[in-house]
């Protein structure tokens, strides 16, 4: 089985956003990037297991520059057998998912693997987006995946409850918490992906459908208002007379 | 201006995030809903109340295959002549406007906040909450997939036309097995209140604590990352930045520090009310009203005082 995984990177959880130029650009410096959650804790992990139980590989996909590579080691020394990096910075999910399926188009994968979301831009756009353009069934927001022969047994989050769907390969899996368990890269890991390959390939120059023009920090948030312990009635009284909530 | 608006009918209501959805696209055009399944025209004929002059329904099939309903969307945009196309951000739209917008070649907006600003661009949240983004599309055409809980539900109109129409769907490539929906439960990510317990409560056996409260209110549940990692509440009631990101008008937390994780998934709820016994407690900073005070004496009171509220009002 042939499983590709698009891997990208985030700023780590804890960082400070700020904007520069005008509030048009998201200011990078002194931020540490990590791989994005999703797809190194369930993506990439989920993909590495199924290689592991029946065979094939793991390819791993970045849209992005050479600072990436960083963030494409650690999926290498986690497991992935070798990476490809396309040389190009994602700015708009259209673009992104345009030049993944490019490269996709390519390599006949049987499973196409992504996280749930970025956390910068929490936008859950890329994998649908990619699904369309392979022509291929998009199960977004997996909790689990297991496959027999062609056919693929998953359960999906819908609203209010989950979803059991079955589907053949090849597919579109976008993954949430429940996937897999996250894996620590060891010593050997970190060592070996020193030398597997990491291919960099031109952008084919896919077009961004749209684009940041400003950001704006939502405004600050007043100080709280403390209330005594011994008197929740003022609370509810606040909560529905000031706050208008209840 | 011909907006064209996605609605799931497919349960035993239509949800509120739809009714945003369709108030959103009457504040940009005239405004067409489409919809597949078998709900019936009374229940579809509400959609005018919130501004739609027509809705198109599919009734060739049912269910939200994310396949299917892209390929309907795109018939129904076709035949209304709609260059802009909204969806509620739900786990629907999330599944099929992207799709959608490599179908029609539209630039998508995931996650608006609200509406267009005067230079065309729409506000989107990124950073989980800790910013906004303004967002031009360089499409003629585009979707919009709105964020639910952002915007007002307004009535405007009256009935709605009810037409059917061939969407052209084809088949379903994926099998559904099983469908489980928790019954009773209130779905998180469309609560309007939302009761929540971290850590503080020390076990499992406390969450009588958080039910009656959340029963008293009629308020969903939530937890912490390590209360559904100790398996004290189920996994789909974790709120935060990697597990569910809700904006409910109300949101109690209990025994929760406030981390930043934590945090990313609940700092667009409206009015935020934090019970801590340590008044250093990070979530203060980002609580409206807070309860410097033990939540195994806090809470039984604070449920007493709503019950109080409730009868007398
Ligand atoms: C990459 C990453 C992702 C993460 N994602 C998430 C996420 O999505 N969601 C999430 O929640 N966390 C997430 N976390 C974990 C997060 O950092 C915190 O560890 C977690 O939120 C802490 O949970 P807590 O507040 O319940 O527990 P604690 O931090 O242990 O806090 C318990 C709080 O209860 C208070 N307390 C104690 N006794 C009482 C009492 N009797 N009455 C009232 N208050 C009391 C204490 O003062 C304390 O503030 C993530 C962490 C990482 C590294
Ligand atoms: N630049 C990128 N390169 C490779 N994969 C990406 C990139 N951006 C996003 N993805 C994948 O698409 C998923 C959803 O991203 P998004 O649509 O931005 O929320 C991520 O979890 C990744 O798996």
């Amino acid at each position: 089985m042939k499983i590709l995984v698009c891997i990208s990177k985030a700023p780590d959880t804890t960082t400070k956003i700020s904007f520069t130029d005008g509030d048009t650009k998201f200011d990078e410096s002194g931020v540490k990037y990590i791989v994005n959650p999703y797809d190194e804790w369930y993506a990439l992990v989920r993909g590495l297991e199924l290689k592991e139980a029946q065979g094939g590989s793991v390819t791993t996909v970045t849209v992005g520059t050479a600072e990436d590579e960083a963030t494409i080691r650690k999926a290498l020394a986690i497991g992935a057998d070798d990476a490809t990096r396309i040389d190009v910075k994602p700015e708009d999910a259209s673009q992104v998912a345009a030049e993944i399926a490019h490269f996709a188009k390519e390599g006949g994968y049987d499973l196409v693997l992504l996280g749930k979301e970025t956390i910068d831009y929490n936008g859950s756009q890329v994998g649908g987006m990619l699904a369309e353009h392979l022509d291929m069934p998009f199960i977004s927001l997996a909790e689990s995946l297991t496959i027999e022969g062609t056919t693929a047994t998953l359960d999906k989050e819908i609203i209010g409850g989950v979803q059991t769907v079955e589907a053949e390969l090849p597919l579109v899996v976008s993954c949430a918490k429940g996937m897999a368990e996250q894996r620590i890269p060891n010593m050997r890991g970190i060592m070996a992906a020193r030398k597997k390959p990491l291919n960099v390939v031109p952008s084919s120059n896919a077009a961004k459908n749209t684009s940041f023009e400003k950001y704006a920090l939502p405004a600050p948030k007043s100080a709280v208002k403390l209330i005594d312990p011994d008197n929740m009635d003022e609370l509810v009284a606040l909560l529905h007379n000031e706050a208008k909530v209840i | 201006m011909s907006v064209l608006v996605y609605i799931n009918s497919n349960g035993e209501k239509i949800a509120k995030n739809a009714f945003e959805a369709v108030t959103y696209a009457k504040k940009l055009g005239e405004v067409t809903a489409v919809t597949n399944g078998k709900a019936d025209d009374s229940m579809l004929a509400q959609l005018g109340k919130y501004g739609a002059d027509k809705v198109l329904v599919d009734r060739s099939f049912e269910g939200i295959d994310e396949q299917q309903i892209t390929k309907m969307v795109a018939t129904a945009a076709e035949k209304v002549g709609a260059n802009t196309i909204v969806f509620s951000n739900d786990l629907i739209g999330k599944a099929v406007a992207p799709r959608l917008s490599v179908k029609m070649n539209a630039g998508l907006v995931a996650g608006a906040s609200g509406v267009p600003k005067e230079d065309g661009t729409v506000p989107v949240n990124v950073f989980s909450g800790k910013a906004f983004g303004f967002v031009k599309v360089n499409t003629d055409k585009k979707i919009i997939a709105l964020l639910p809980n952002s915007i007002q539900v307004e009535e405007t109109g009256g009935e709605a036309s009810v037409e059917e129409f061939a969407g052209n769907a084809g088949d379903s490539r994926v099998k559904v097995k099983d469908t489980k929906l928790p019954e009773g439960d209130i779905p998180l990510p469309e609560a309007e209140l939302v009761v929540s317990g971290g850590r503080g409560l020390k076990g499992p056996e406390n969450w009588d604590l958080i039910l009656d409260l959340a029963k008293e209110l009629g308020a969903a549940t939530a937890c912490s990352r390590p209360v559904a990692d100790s398996d004290w509440r189920p996994h789909h009631e974790h709120v935060g930045q990697t597990g569910v990101a809700i904006a409910p008008n109300l949101y109690i937390a209990a025994g929760i520090s406030g981390a930043i994780q934590h945090l990313a998934g609940v700092n667009r709820s409206k009015v935020i009310v934090v019970i801590n016994t340590d008044n250093e407690a990070p979530f203060f900073k980002a609580a409206d009203y807070g309860v410097v005070g033990d939540a195994f004496e806090v809470l039984p009171k604070l449920t007493e005082a709503v019950k109080k509220f409730k009868a007398s009002n």
